[in-house]
Formats: structure tokens, C-alpha cells, sequence
């Protein structure tokens, strides 16, 4: 019985014993001296792990009586978080080492943080959803203030700390509140409590506090507070890292709870995460037009992506679960190379992030223009880029649920936040003549992260490089 | 006669109040911490009277996972703020504000 259980949670274990060991071994061994080679062979490791799960990984199982499902929805959310730290920690590594904030403990923090994610997308009881929300949010707060010596730094670490606190105590605080209303910690037994026409206050309110904590994970209006200031503070690799895998699993986690535990109560959480989507998605499109400071805009940009996502949550069907994932599959790769370029703006070795930089910039650097140009039309959804096609979905899945509202005030917001996209790329091609420009980078790795993420966004046109199979299978797993 | 009602009052009345106290603290950092243990411990109180309530030990257990986490959770956000406060030398939360959100 018991072996069969850590059979199933064996990349789990094979991760959190990876982080012990490294750990010690650094410790003991070269240190700081070893961070450099510990974050290519964790990467790769992630990688590993990640085609692990993706090739061997069948069925439906459960362990530990409920407490951990290893279902397709899992294992999907699992891939793409895996696969987009390792991304992120082999395009930070050479950043980090050159201004000497690569120390051994960011590879092992990332590590512990994925277990923790891995374990969020598994969950399938309260407690378990407890444990690797907090495993996944200690091990971030410590990376935002990776950097000590810099008060920015230290100060996105503190406000995250404490919202992030604040965030898991609402959602205590609604666990507590649906485990004494419903009898139990397990989603199971949690959606025959919560069946339509018989839903106590209680739980509701449970309900409703569990989504709030949530909404904070994923950076939703009105919780979002947190996000552009730890975008901004923390370094640009750590800000990679904080837009990718935290946000899938954050985002699968919400799937998860929303239709594993209430899935029989949709009308109840729907109205809520509609108007979640809404308000991000304003927000952030209104917002970011003002920013002059390149990761505060993407901070902006992330809240209403996350909008678009939580849309396709919102239709509460199976094709919502379905648009959902495909948007974040999107949405990682999108950001992977958008962050690939940021990191490599840098002017007399200095990191910069200033807009008005990128003045001219497609005169010095066309083949990098061009795949920014790229990305930053399929972040704004222009066609026929890839980007259209995850808007194009989470829309219909809104629609064909009836929220036709939603689609279409969805519609209204993409045009909105066209335009900072767009002011991106008119710099790039169209801005002031004089005015300072960036150094060329000439980094092989970022460089290679930046044109793939740009292919993959024009090749993924075909077939979405096929991954709306399985999409459909992992939402097919989850609603039922 | 104390009954579940009661535990669950004191519960939220320390949970709005660690809340407040998030919100409405303009002086220190120090008291933000404060705030948040009193919300888990808010929440401990009800999941152990909804525990008992049952008779399900669930609650419980769930309480020692809660105490651990909260233990940890303190530790380091207090390493952050010893972190922030070498670099700023004050640790007023109106001085937590280099970055304008």
C-alpha cells in the first residue's frame, strides 16, 4: 500500500531529495563557487523530470487516501512548470554570475518552490493544498530578497512576505470555515457537501475566502497590489521566475479547488471569478499605458493575462478548463522570451530597464527586433500570432457558457492593451533618433531562448505544436 | 453553556483584528508579524472547535500543520526585515517605500 503511494509521488521525492543533496553538497563542498554549475545541471534535472512525468505518466491515481491526485490535469500543469523554471534558471544563470548574486542557494530554492508547485496542482484535500502553497510561497519570498545588499530587493522581498502572508491566512481561514461546515479536509468528500440547493452559509463563505487567498496567488484584481512592486524589486531572473511557474500553479491550483471540491456549486464561484477577470483584465491593459519601466509593465501585463485565464476558469465548463490551460501553456512561453530580451538590455554593463531605451533599437539589432516584435504582438493577441488563438479560445469558452458579457468586455480590454504592446514596438522601429540605446548583448543562451520562444509562437500557428490534445485530456480529468 | 458559536466569534473577531492591523498599522514593521500570527492562531482556534465539534481529529492535525508552517513563516520574514533593515536602517512601514505600487 505505502509503496505504491510513493510510486506515485516519486518525482516528488526524487526532486526533494535532489534539493537535500545539493544543498549539502554545496555546503560542504565549493559553495558560491559551484552555483554556476549547480544551476545547469538543476535545469537540466527539472528537465528531466518534467519529460518523465509527461512520457510515463497514465491514468488516474490517487495516494495517501485522497490526499494527492496524479491525474492528466496534474501532470500537464506539472510539465509546463517544470520545463519553464528550467528555462528560467539556465537564462538567469550567466545575469546572476556577472553582477555576483549567483549564490548556490537560488537553484535549491527554485527546486523546493517547484516541489511545492507540483504539489499544489496534485492537492486533493485542504491540507495538502495547505502544505505546498506554503512549501512553493517560503521558498519565493526568500528569492525576491535574494539580493541583500540592495534595498529595492529586500523591499519587493517584505511586501511580498506579507501580503503573501496575509493571502494564506484568508485561505486558512476559509479552509477552517469549509472543513466544519462539509466535515472533511477532502475535495471528495467536499463537493457531495457542497451539491446544488443544499450549500450552507458556511461553506460559502468558506468558499469565498478560498478564493480570495487565491486570487492573490495568481496576482487577480483586486489582490494585486504585491505584483508590480516585486516585479520591479526583485532581480530581472528572479522576476522571470516569478511570472512563469508560480503563475501555472497558482492558476491550476484554482482550477483544481474551484471544480474538484465546488465543482457542484459553479454558479456560486462563477459570479466571483467573472468579476475577478474583469477587474484584472482593465487594470492591468489601463494601468500599465502609464509605466516607463519595462518589468513594471510586464507586472501589469501578467495581471491581465491572468484575467484572460481566469475567463476561461469562469465559463466553469470542461472547453473553459481546456482554454484555460492552452493560455497559460502560451502565456509561459510567451514570457520566457520577453524575459530572455529584458535580460539581455543592459547599457556599460548595467541591467537596464527603462522604455525609452529600446529607442531605434530594430536599427542596430534587427533579427532581435523582429522576435520582439513577435512576442509583443502575440501578447497583445494581434493575429495571426499564437497569442490570438489562447485569447481566441478562453473568448469562446466564455461565450458558449453563456457569460457573453465577459467575452465580450475580454474583447473591449485586448484592444486597450494593444496600445503599451504596440508603444514597445513603435520604439523599437519608429522612436527618437538620439537618444541613449543598449549595448548589443551577444549572450548565445539568451539569445537562443528569445528566437525560440519567437518560432515556437509563429510555428505553434499549425497545430499548436499539438498540445490541444493534451489540453482537452487533463480538462476532461478534472471535470467531471 | 460554551458552544461552537463562541469559539467561532472569538475566532473571526482575532482574525478582523490581525486584518486591521495589516491595514491600519502606520508605525512597524514588527507589528505586521504580530498581525499575521494572530490570524493563524484565529484560524487554529476554529479548526480545533470545529474538531471537537465533529469529533473528527482531522481539525487537529490540521492545527499542528498550521503551527509549523507558522513557525516557519515567521522565521523568515523575520530574516527579510533584519535584511531590510541593514540596507534602509529604519523599519517604519511608511519607510517601506522605495517603490511607489
Amino acid at each position: 500500500m505505502i509503496s505504491t503511494d510513493l510510486n506515485i509521488i516519486l518525482p516528488e521525492i526524487v526532486l526533494a531529495v535532489y534539493a537535500m543533496v545539493a544543498l549539502l553538497g554545496a555546503v560542504y563542498g565549493g559553495k558560491d563557487a559551484w552555483a554556476g554549475l549547480l544551476t545547469w545541471v538543476t535545469g537540466a534535472v527539472l528537465a528531466i523530470v518534467a519529460i518523465w512525468i509527461g512520457v510515463t505518466g497514465e491514468g488516474t491515481q490517487v495516494a495517501f487516501n485522497g490526499m494527492f491526485n496524479d491525474d492528466s490535469f496534474a501532470r500537464f500543469a506539472k510539465v509546463t512548470i517544470l520545463l519553464s523554471a528550467a528555462a528560467v534558471l539556465v537564462m538567469g544563470q550567466e545575469y546572476m554570475s556577472r553582477r555576483g548574486l549567483l549564490r548556490f542557494e537560488y537553484p535549491i530554492l527554485v527546486v523546493l518552490s517547484v516541489v511545492g508547485m507540483m504539489m499544489m496542482v496534485s492537492a486533493g484535500d485542504l491540507m495538502a493544498l495547505y502544505m505546498g502553497l506554503e512549501l512553493q510561497s517560503l521558498a519565493l519570498y526568500v528569492v525576491a530578497s535574494l539580493r541583500r545588499d540592495s534595498v529595492k530587493s529586500t523591499e519587493a522581498g517584505m511586501k511580498y512576505f506579507v501580503l503573501g502572508a496575509l493571502s494564506s491566512g484568508l485561505l486558512l481561514y476559509g479552509s477552517s470555515l469549509v472543513y466544519g461546515f462539509a466535515g472533511t479536509t477532502q475535495f471528495a468528500g467536499i463537493i457531495q457537501a457542497a451539491g446544488e440547493g443544499q450549500t450552507s452559509l458556511g461553506l460559502l463563505f468558506g468558499l469565498t475566502f478560498v478564493v480570495s487567498g487565491l486570487a492573490f496567488k495568481v496576482s487577480a484584481v483586486p489582490f494585486h497590489m504585491w505584483t508590480p512592486d516585486v516585479y520591479e524589486g526583485a532581480p530581472t531572473p528572479i522576476t522571470a521566475f516569478f511570472a512563469t511557474a508560480p503563475k501555472v500553479a497558482a492558476m491550476a491550483l484554482f482550477a483544481r479547488v474551484v471544480h474538484d471540491a465546488f465543482g457542484g456549486v459553479v454558479k456560486d464561484w462563477q459570479q466571483i471569478v467573472a468579476l475577478l477577470s474583469v477587474l484584472s483584465m482593465y487594470l492591468g491593459a489601463v494601468a500599465a499605458i502609464g509605466q516607463k519601466d519595462i518589468k513594471r509593465l510586464m507586472a501589469y501585463s501578467s495581471i491581465a493575462h491572468m484575467g484572460y485565464a481566469l475567463m476561461g476558469l469562469a465559463a466553469g465548463t470542461e472547453m473553459g478548463v481546456k482554454s484555460m490551460l492552452i493560455y497559460m501553456a502560451i502565456y509561459v512561453a510567451t514570457n520566457i522570451g520577453t524575459f530572455a530580451f529584458i535580460l539581455s538590455m543592459e547599457r556599460d554593463g548595467q541591467p537596464v530597464t527603462d522604455i525609452r531605451s529600446l529607442n531605434m533599437y530594430a536599427k542596430r539589432e534587427p533579427g532581435k527586433a523582429i522576435a520582439v516584435l513577435i512576442l509583443m504582438f502575440s501578447l497583445a493577441g494581434v493575429p495571426p500570432f499564437v497569442g490570438f488563438f489562447g485569447k481566441l479560445e478562453v473568448l469562446r469558452a466564455a461565450y458558449d457558457a453563456g457569460l457573453v458579457w465577459l467575452a465580450v468586455a475580454g474583447v473591449i480590454a485586448s484592444v486597450i492593451g494593444a496600445y503599451y504592446y504596440l508603444r514597445i514596438v513603435f520604439f523599437m522601429y519608429f522612436g527618437d533618433e538620439d537618444a541613449d540605446g543598449l549595448d548589443s548583448n551577444q549572450s548565445p543562451v539568451l539569445y537562443g531562448f528569445l528566437m525560440a520562444s519567437a518560432a515556437v509562437l509563429v510555428l505553434g500557428l499549425i497545430n499548436l505544436f499539438g498540445i490541444e490534445g493534451p489540453a482537452s485530456m487533463a480538462a476532461a480529468a478534472l471535470v467531471n | 453553556m460554551i458552544g461552537l458559536e463562541h469559539y467561532l466569534t472569538v475566532a473571526a473577531t482575532l482574525f478582523v483584528i490581525g486584518i486591521f492591523g495589516l491595514f491600519l498599522n502606520r508605525k512597524n514593521v514588527i507589528i505586521l508579524l504580530m498581525s499575521i500570527e494572530l490570524m493563524l492562531l484565529a484560524v487554529n482556534i476554529n479548526l480545533v472547535a470545529f474538531s471537537s465539534f465533529l469529533g473528527d481529529l482531522v481539525g487537529q492535525v490540521f492545527t499542528l500543520f498550521v503551527l509549523t508552517v507558522a513557525a516557519a513563516e515567521a522565521a523568515i520574514g523575520l530574516a527579510i526585515l533584519v535584511s531590510f533593515f541593514r540596507n534602509r536602517g529604519t523599519i517604519a512601514v511608511e519607510d517601506v517605500n522605495v517603490m511607489k505600487g
